[in-house]
């Protein structure tokens, strides 16, 4: 490719960013040419929106380096990239729907005449500008009158729009910006980007739609767990490949001491026939067996988090039967689930599992004591000898059970979050991505206990994005597409290839 | 994967001494320095007090009763004391209670019209104003944990149009009562105190026994900090918010039996008028946040107590009335400041600094 001679317009060396418990990026890069449509892409929590967040001054980066156009810059506001020419359109729209569309699109910079706003000359303009996306519409009309699509459109169009004093847009980003659009309306976003290319801006498109990465993106750069994994022509890169480098392919000696594979056939603790949730789980029969770990795989949005969250009780089903233990059940919250003997560590750690300004004992020793209700009260002495016990038990490092979990590193948090659980003593544990965003030593520790608890007899569901690691402990696995089952892998069939092709489908 | 093979295969020691090399120290919070600052405005307070007026520790005994200063300002706090124990719990769940003033007043108009109507036994009126008491909380409490209704709008509704209620129950008037043994609850003593600072008392031990002696306490201030996973946790985040909402109008009724005994009668303009703010004032003094988490009920009653002491001091000092309430806003800014880490760190920075060019001079 020509553009690959000249000089990347952007480009973004080392950049590393800490928050508190978190390497959020680990010398991630990141380089941009003019005239190209650049797909970033990789799992949830992989880095991108912190990555666009320090290259579009939200946030500030740790170390490393921001070149645009060859000279080194630091952007301390948002105002400071704007001025600099890079514009940003985030996943949420982020316009004031009470006023005009035109309003909308100059705001802050409005064109004005004896220092008031030239209404007349602002909708000229607007109307310029947006006939250049083919949208021929009122604009002088109140945005909230006009469909979420054209929002969008109206939000990209204003990412380009002339700003006073800055220089003209170089780079644009967009987040998710197809989210919310149906396929016609995709297809004019993409018309935009098109012509935008052609006028030497660089895109950087964020998406999960992979077919859509195909149709529009020149070249593709690739994030997990924080670190720049590769940087790769579209053209040549199929599908497979690129879920590997999403995924991750290196694949794990672990494997071959798998010792949770069980030679019999064991009972099943739980089986769902035709459970149905809404949109979120449709037609699921899932059995998973007593005293085996199995793993369930697919991407985001699979529907991979909605079983979890339908088997805890948090949503409900709609149709079709579940059964623990033999006997058929129905949960309609959380607290039904525990009692059963179903626990859940959640996939977000931070808004659904920890409770940070609390301490380690008393984040440890919440779950059984909502088990035991609120009257049977565990003594300060009870809290500290589980505390004690788990931070032993799963080497969780802290000085004492005293300190808010708050304060810990990610694993740990993590730790203390299963140590809540184990102390439950429950029989079915569901873990949504317990070794996201955790070091890889904690990482190790944590694969090590999910084999420990299924000899001990404890059955387990672990959705993970590392496939070397769900075949790492897992006696099967189930791999869900579009929120619904499209394979169940075992024996011989257990490989990251396998499930890979089973997670992208016939169009492999 | 060299990494996990490392971790995987070292000796428990090793480990140890890995556990012990990666955690970063952090401070926790101690018990002693929560209690310290609050105790130290108070003291201060009183004794601006005493240098204004010498007299203003000494007790009397007089008719089987303590008089004298100290006492006035404890026996004055009560009806906000027992207001700030059940806001301390709403607030630990990040709501807040702005109706508490107004459940005094109809608490107080059931108690005086109930006494005015009829030979109802003493128990019986307290009984049925505690139940009224719980009445408003129930709303209060169902409003912002079924309806999703955000807590301030929610009790702005029972704040208004709870005055409304006392003022129909009193039919516009200014109810009053001959009743010698319901108005001693206001102006009784019972072992040398004042009866409202015995209720106070009662309130709060049996409000930390309820706390601290179930799981309760812990649910409170989980559910504060972060109600979404303690429903993953299995915690009934809706029931523990009706929960606080409850007790907090239980209070409010015991503050407004109080108030009512004490003045013999019941005015629905008046009676609990803008306490809930004193209230909120007090638990935020007792080192509480607003956003919800720990709290501490003694230490709210100690915000109460400096508010109360307050107020005596600026009548003590015989300053002209109009500056009251000037003087009070800028003190309990100065005692809000003074608890902030930040600032105590700043005005160290400060100071120190101001030394430096001191000793330079």
């Amino acid at each position: 490719m020509s553009e690959q001679i000249t000089k990347p317009v952007l480009q973004l060396r080392q950049i590393n960013k800490n928050f508190p418990g978190v390497k959020a990026l680990q010398q991630a890069q990141l380089s941009l040419y003019a005239g190209e449509v650049h797909a970033l892409l990789g799992e949830n929590g992989a880095g991108k929106s912190t990555l666009v967040k320090v290259m579009t001054g939200v946030l500030q980066k740790d170390s490393g380096e921001l070149l645009l156009d060859s000279t080194a810059l630091s952007f301390a506001t948002p105002k400071d990239a704007q001025q600099a020419g890079i514009s940003t359109v985030y996943q949420e729209v982020n316009l004031l729907p009470n006023l005009s569309v035109a309003h909308n699109l100059f705001l802050g910079s409005e064109p004005k005449r004896f220092g008031l706003i030239d209404k007349k000359a602002m909708a000229n303009q607007a109307r310029q500008l947006l006939s250049s996306f083919g949208l021929a519409i009122d604009v002088t009309a109140p945005l909230s009158e006009f469909s979420v699509a054209v929002q969008q459109l109206v939000a990209i169009a204003r990412g380009i729009a002339p700003k006073r004093g800055a220089a003209c847009t170089k780079v644009l980003v967009l987040d998710e910006p197809t989210a919310s659009l149906d396929a016609d309306e995709v297809q004019t976003l993409f018309q935009v980007l098109r012509q935008l290319k052609q006028q030497g801006v660089a895109i950087v498109f964020i998406t999960h739609f992979l077919d859509q990465v195909y149709q529009v993106s020149d070249r593709i750069t690739v994030m997990r767990n924080g670190c720049f994994i590769g940087e790769y022509q579209t053209a040549h890169l199929n599908k497979a490949e690129l879920i590997a480098a999403m995924l991750g392919k290196e694949l794990c000696q672990q494997r071959h001491q798998a010792p949770c594979l069980a030679v019999e056939h064991s009972e099943a603790i739980l089986t769902a026939r035709q459970l149905n949730s809404g949109q979120s789980v449709q037609q699921l029969d899932l059995d998973l067996p007593q005293g085996q770990a199995v793993g369930l795989a697919g991407l985001l949005g699979s529907g991979r988090t909605e079983i979890c969250r339908l088997l805890f009780g948090l949503d409900q089903a709609d149709g079709g039967t579940l059964s623990f233990a033999g006997k058929p059940i129905k949960l309609s919250n959380p607290a039904q689930a525990i009692a059963l003997g179903i626990a859940l560590c959640p996939e977000d750690r931070k808004t659904q599992g920890m409770i940070a300004p609390l301490s380690i004992r008393e984040n440890i020793s919440l779950a059984l004591q909502a088990k035991q209700g609120w009257w049977r009260v565990l003594s300060k002495k009870k809290q500290q000898q589980l505390a004690d016990f788990y931070i032993e038990k799963l080497q969780i490092a802290t000085p004492d059970a005293d300190k808010p979990i708050g304060q810990l590193s990610g694993g740990n948090q993590q730790k203390v979050i299963l140590a809540r659980w184990l102390a439950v003593e429950p029989q079915l544990l569901l873990l949504d991505e317990p070794t996201r965003g955790i070091d890889i030593g904690a990482h190790a520790e944590i694969l090590q206990l999910i084999r420990q608890l299924c000899q001990q007899g404890m059955s387990l569901l672990v959705t993970s994005s590392e496939l070397e690691e769900l075949t790492a402990f897992s006696s099967k696995v189930v791999v869900m597409r579009d929120r619904k089952k499209v394979a169940e892998l075992s024996g011989e069939d257990l490989n990251p290839d396998r499930i890979m092709a089973a997670i992208a489908g016939a169009s492999v | 994967m060299t990494n996990e093979a490392t971790i995987l295969n070292s000796t428990p020691d090793q480990l140890k001494a890995a556990r012990q090399a990666r955690y970063s120290p952090g401070q926790s919070a101690h018990q002693f320095s929560l209690y310290l600052y609050p105790l130290l405005a108070l003291a201060l307070l009183l004794l601006v007090n005493l240098l204004l007026d010498p007299q203003f520790f000494s007790l009397q005994w007089q008719e089987g009763r303590l008089y004298g200063p100290l006492i006035d300002i404890v026996n004055r706090s009560a009806p906000v004391a027992l207001l700030a124990i059940g806001m301390s719990l709403v607030i630990a769940t990040g709501g807040i209670d702005l109706s508490v003033g107004a459940v005094m007043a109809i608490c107080g108009a059931v108690c005086a019209n109930l006494l005015v109507l009829g030979d109802w036994s003493i128990p019986a009126v307290i009984g049925l104003a505690v139940l009224t008491g719980l009445g408003c909380g129930l709303v209060n409490g169902l409003m912002v944990s079924y309806l999703g209704i955000q807590p301030i709008v929610a009790t702005l509704v029972l704040m208004v149009a709870g005055r409304g209620v006392a003022q129909l129950l009193n039919q516009g008037q200014i109810v009053t009562f001959q009743n010698p043994d319901f108005a001693a609850l206001g102006s009784g003593s019972f072992l040398g105190l004042p009866v409202p600072v015995w209720l106070v008392l009662l309130a709060l031990l049996i409000m930390q026994l309820l706390l601290k002696r179930t799981a309760l306490g812990l649910f409170i201030e989980a559910v504060g900090c972060n109600a979404k996973a303690s429903r993953y946790l299995g915690i009934d985040d809706r029931g523990i918010k009706l929960t606080v909402y409850l007790l907090a109008g239980g209070c409010a009724a015991l503050a407004g039996i109080i108030a009512t005994a004490d003045i013999q009668g019941s005015d629905a303009n008046n009676a609990g008028l803008w306490l809930e703010l004193d209230a909120i004032l007090a638990v935020v003094i007792g080192g509480a946040a607003l956003t919800g988490g720990r709290f501490s009920l003694p230490r709210a009653v100690i915000g109460v107590l400096i508010i109360q002491a307050l107020s005596t001091t600026i009548v003590v000092s015989g300053l002209p009335s109009k500056f009251n309430l000037l003087i009070k806003a800028l003190v309990i800014l100065l005692v809000l400041l003074l608890q902030s880490e930040l600032f105590r760190h700043q005005l160290k920075t400060l100071l120190s600094f101001n030394k430096l060019r001191g000793g330079k001079a």
